[in-house]
């Protein structure tokens, strides 16, 4: 009986082809737009999602703006539950245009790169970036955008730290996870430090964050309250959370566009249901006769109401189906376009899994009223449709 | 009360009405009379005179306001809507004015549709159907769509499928009423082969005098009630 139900909601389905080639059409447009808006949440949180829960950071408690004094790395290294730390700080230069945004970190290259094997390189090339102090290694996608090849010679026009900065391609960084950004580009910290403390001697030896290697996720409350309690009431306290927590404070300040394109997204949902329920209304309205010559032959309401659903959820299926697809070229595209924006731009499964629920609750919802009003029709009030 | 074997369907003291702004307009009043098996009813009546209110009742696609209707010995005024759409299904063979055939099946998948409440297999399902539009004379049209089939052909595939369930009782509403004169008498020499030769009790609706005449009787209803019954002496009952 399911198989015949089956069969005939796909023929009811697409009798009318013009008005079933349409709805397709704007299921798949809507699918495919939900799934490429929530791929921008997505990508919006992917400095967070790929934050690994074995890293702290710790900051100026007072701002971020304020730099902690390199004194402080030893006395955090011995903190209990600390494997290793490094640190990082933010550059901020341009290449060639401001619009070439992509982000700078002076780093300690080996502590680094220990504390983040995600960032996959070449042992030889890993080598020569330690070793060369004006070197630099940058992400496979940031390299490719520009054109870059090892022994490069990348010039930046400092705005923090003003003049013309020199850096030698020495690496090109891979990501381990489809989550790891490859945007990219790391230099060395000494290399900063000595300009700084040549024109700001009392700038120099500070750094924005370290980053604090520990032993388990779970200890990571313990250790962050170990560390800022070594700092307490000294001119420079610090504020230690976790990286995700740190990455999260950037996305908190933009969380309200992050909001306008989830509700955006949803909009678009419960405009699809809205003409699928219509659609679904009148498909149902125009075989009330034939649902009511059902019952008549004996088939019960829920073989009417199944049908409808079926019908429903068929369609939903077809046009789901097809904006997903859609998707993943068209994520491709765009994350090409928002390279800059974005460094990280994919589907994520759990975006595939809203798009097909998103489709199953449009087929759910538009197929509920007329079901249960062709369910419940007499048949003959039914009957007297056509007559 | 009950109905000896031989009545096919007996009516007792049905009324029926409905409530229109507020108000019960009664459609059926007092309608009691007996229907043998095998016999072969037209009911006629201006419209209106709830001819067709009183095949949906004896149909069970209706319910009665008042009295009983007794098919087979069964009072189905009595049955809830799931008893009586598993009755209907195994009693009744139903004819429509406008065929009422499912446009997205082809000829033979209709005919089977009534099979799908059987425990027959698909396998048997098709051959049973298949053997049904032979008896209608449509065998070489079972893969064609309702669109792809003239109105008299369609009237009879909807034959076939109000006989492929072997029901033993066949109701009609006004079976003819969208048929030129050719198609109608073949569609009616189709029931009365039914009613002669497989034993069908037959209760059709029609305001056609012509297909009237092939009933063995004629009753006629006004205003709700029944006014006269006419035997034709032409026809014969196929229980005679």
């Amino acid at each position: 009986m399911m198989l015949f139900l089956l069969r005939m909601s796909l023929k009811n389905a697409l009798r009318h082809r013009l008005r079933a080639a349409l709805t397709l059409a704007g299921l798949a447009v809507a699918i495919l737009s939900f799934g490429l808006l929530s791929t921008v949440v997505t990508a919006w949180y992917a400095g967070a999602d790929a934050a690994s829960d074995k890293r702290l950071i710790s900051r100026s408690a007072i701002s971020l703006v304020f730099p902690l004094p390199m004194s402080y790395g030893e006395k955090i290294r011995g903190v209990e539950g600390v494997t290793g730390i490094s640190w990082a700080n933010w550059f901020g230069g341009i290449y060639i245009e401001p619009k070439n945004f992509f982000p700078q970190f002076a780093v300690d290259p080996a502590s680094y790169l220990r504390l983040y094997p995600e960032f996959q390189v070449d042992e030889a090339e890993r080598a020569a970036f330690i070793r060369d102090r004006q070197g630099c290694l940058v992400g496979r996608k940031l390299a490719q955008r520009f054109g870059w090849k090892v022994g490069d010679t990348i010039p930046l026009k400092g705005t923090i730290y003003p003049g013309t900065w020199s850096f030698v391609v020495r690496g090109i960084y891979e990501g381990r996870d489809a989550t790891t950004d490859e945007n990219q580009f790391f230099f060395h910290w000494a290399y900063l430090n000595e300009w700084v403390l040549q024109r700001y001697p009392k700038r120099g030896n500070a750094t924005g964050v370290f980053v604090v290697g520990i032993r388990e996720g779970s200890e990571a409350a313990l250790v962050s309250e170990r560390v800022d309690s070594q700092f307490r009431n000294s001119l420079a306290e610090t504020l230690t959370e976790t990286e995700k927590s740190f990455q999260l404070s950037f996305v908190a300040m933009t969380d309200s566009i992050v909001l306008a394109i989830q509700v955006v997204s949803y909009v678009v949902i419960l405009i699809i249901m809205a003409v699928m329920a219509n659609t679904m209304a009148m498909a149902a309205r125009e075989r009330t006769a034939e649902y009511a010559t059902l019952k008549a032959l004996g088939f019960g309401p829920p073989v009417v109401g199944w049908l409808i659903l079926l019908e429903s959820i068929l369609l939903c299926a077809l046009g789901a189906g097809l904006g997903i697809l859609l998707s993943f070229p068209a994520v491709q595209l765009v994350g090409h376009a928002l390279d800059n924006l974005f460094p990280v731009f994919h589907i994520a499964s759990q975006t595939l899994w809203l798009q097909a629920g998103a489709a199953l609750v449009v087929a759910l919802v538009s197929a509920a009223i007329p079901a249960w009003q062709s369910m419940r029709i007499r048949i003959v009030d039914g009957l007297r449709a056509i007559a | 009360m009950t109905a000896s074997p031989e009545v096919a369907v007996a009516l007792r003291h049905v009324s029926k009405s409905y409530t229109r702004g507020g108000q019960a307009v009664e459609v059926l009043t007092d309608i009691d009379f007996d229907i043998q098996s095998g016999d072969f009813l037209a009911l006629m009546g201006p419209s209106g005179s709830g001819k067709s209110t009183l095949l949906n009742l004896i149909a069970g696609i209706d319910k009665p306001t008042g009295g009983q209707i007794l098919v087979g010995g069964t009072d189905i005024a009595t049955l809830d809507e799931a008893d009586l759409a598993d009755w209907r299904a195994g009693n009744v063979g139903f004819i429509f004015q406008f065929y009422n055939l499912m446009p997205v099946l082809t000829g033979l998948e209709n005919v089977e549709l009534p099979l799908m409440l059987t425990r027959l297999n698909r396998r048997e399902r098709r051959e049973h159907a298949a053997l049904a539009l032979e008896m209608v004379g449509l065998a070489d049209r079972m893969q064609h769509y309702p669109n792809e089939l003239s109105g008299g052909q369609q009237q009879r595939v909807a034959i076939a499928r109000a006989l492929v369930t072997d029901p033993t009782l066949i109701v009609a509403d006004e079976p003819t009423g969208d048929l030129d004169r050719k198609s109608a008498g073949e569609i009616l020499d189709l029931l009365d082969r039914l009613n002669t030769e497989l034993g069908k009790t037959i209760i059709m609706v029609t305001h056609d005098a012509r297909a009237a005449e092939r009933a063995h009787a004629i009753r006629h209803l006004e205003k709700g009630e029944l006014s006269s019954l006419e035997i034709n002496p032409r026809a014969t009952p196929s229980h005679a």
